[in-house]
């Protein structure tokens, strides 16, 4: 298999993880989900570095962000497929 | 796969096993650190373990530090013990309570004697120690005799997707065999609670990690807190390595604990294991060197430590292994990192590898390989202190 560009947990998920450095705008992306190893294809909207967060489908405000299966936190801008998702687009429900 | 796996430690008088062979100078308190650097100046082979508190300390904290100093001393990686404290009580306390190991051990106090003549005496006895136990020689030992700690540090994403899967691993071919293990960081199970109480071997013991848990949401995040916390956890360090909440960071964490075993207790900080080999979850702090410090006073012998972004941190007396799945990181600190999974978010190596990787670094470890946090110098000994002193 070719070197992945995203690692994505679970089916469920619907934001992924850069594993590469270097990711910028407009690249397509290998992206593989480690759960049963299928793979799909995905271009990042921003540069985006190693380890940082990629929306895999459009996400709106007041949505919950999935990771391994998940709930780990709410969006709290929006963010289109394949844009960066982090602290400015979402937070924890916890404390 | 690792029933028949051996390793060469050091067999102590209480039947525990060793990594390695220090002739520890512990001061029960801060103003006795001077006197025990002093005697681990004048003789080769000791090691001075000078830390922060013991004063005027009292309830539960002063149990904690007792705790922590008696299992510090009775650590099966610590073949004799000076303890030196400004006054005989606590001092004699500390070294009774290390005698039941039936390592050597003696305390000095200091009040009455001064620094001068207490290092001389202790001097004397910290060189008998040396020639009494540095010709010890190493016995085969079987693998399932170890006890492997657990915890993490500077956490990014990778870590979720490689290296504590990879810890995670390691304990599902291990555990099975009889090892004794820990993960703790309570505050760093926020999020991924429920997850982890379905992990306990019984109701019961999914109930006493709950108590803690929220003990610790109560008793200290919402008693202290003045924001969401989102500026201490996750760090600035896990954010910059990508992760976003504690929710997430969590759910990263509690991959340390593999899929297949359950834990079989919940310890107090530095409470040492007494329901037989399996896995414990101990409530500790989720600071890297007060977590370890914590494992190793509770007996622990080696330390496994997955991190993201390059956590740098080792212990005095138990050796720390590094392993990290972020290949930036594997780029930029090699020289912290002894196990490099990163092949597992290129795909090229699988989590079944990578715990395998580990564990041949464990028991290279345990055979008196130095780690990388060793061969640096790293020797971060913390002590958990749980409210201020008297």
């Amino acid at each position: 298999m070719s070197i992945p560009q995203l690692l994505v947990h679970d089916k469920q998920d619907n934001v992924g993880v850069v594993v590469v450095e270097g990711i910028s705008s407009g690249s397509e992306m290998l992206c593989v989900v480690t759960e049963d190893n299928s793979d799909f294809q995905l271009v990042v909207q921003d540069d985006v570095p190693i380890g940082h967060k990629i929306a895999l489908k459009d996400l709106q405000e007041g949505d919950d962000a999935i990771k391994y299966g998940q709930d780990i936190g709410r969006i709290v801008a929006p963010v289109a497929a394949g844009g960066h998702v982090h602290t400015h687009n979402l937070k924890t429900k916890r404390w | 796969m690792s029933t028949d796996r051996k390793f060469y430690g050091y067999r102590r008088e209480n039947g525990r096993i060793g990594v390695r062979n220090y002739v520890a100078i512990l001061p029960v308190d801060d103003i006795s650190n001077a006197a025990c650097e002093a005697v681990a100046a004048n003789i080769c082979g000791t090691m001075a373990l000078p830390h922060a508190y013991g004063r005027l300390q009292f309830g539960e904290d002063l149990d904690l530090h007792f705790r922590t100093m008696i299992g510090t001393g009775s650590n099966p990686n610590v073949a004799a013990c000076i303890v030196i404290g400004i006054e005989p009580s606590w001092t004699q306390k500390i070294v009774d309570g290390i005698a039941e190991t039936g390592k050597p051990v003696a305390g000095f106090a200091i009040e009455q004697s001064g620094d001068i003549e207490t290092i001389a005496k202790a001097s004397r006895k910290a060189k008998e120690f040396v020639h009494q136990t540095s010709g010890q020689l190493r016995q085969e030992c079987d693998l399932s005799e170890i006890w492997v700690s657990a915890k993490c540090g500077e956490s990014d994403t990778t870590t979720g997707l490689a290296s504590c899967p990879a810890v995670g691993n390691m304990y599902d071919k291990l555990i099975p065999d009889g090892i004794y293990g820990v993960f703790g960081e309570t505050s760093e199970l926020t999020g991924a609670e429920e997850l982890c109480k379905a992990r306990a071997v019984s109701p019961e013991i999914g109930n006493k990690f709950m108590r803690t848990f929220q003990a610790y949401q109560d008793d200290v995040i919402e008693a202290h807190k003045t924001s969401d916390l989102s500026d201490s956890q996750p760090t600035k360090g896990n954010i910059e390595g990508g992760l976003t909440t504690i929710e997430e960071k969590a759910l990263g964490n509690l991959e340390k604990i593999g899929k297949k075993v359950s834990y079989i207790d919940v310890l107090e900080p530095a409470e040492a294991p007494a329901a037989g080999p399996g896995l414990y979850f101990m409530d500790t702090s989720s600071a890297a060197a007060e977590c370890v410090t914590l494992m190793a006073a509770a007996g622990y012998v080696v330390h496994v430590f997955p991190t993201g972004q390059g956590n740098i941190v080792g212990n005095p007396v138990i050796p720390v292994v590094k392993l990290t799945g972020n290949p930036r990181t594997v780029r930029t600190m090699s020289e912290h990192i002894d196990v490099d999974v990163s092949g597992v978010v290129r795909r090229e190596m699988t989590i079944p590898e990578a715990g395998d990787a580990l564990i041949d670094c464990v028991v290279k470890t345990a055979n008196g390989r130095l780690t990388a946090a060793e061969a640096l110098g790293h020797k971060e000994f913390v002590m958990t202190k749980l409210y201020r002193s008297a």
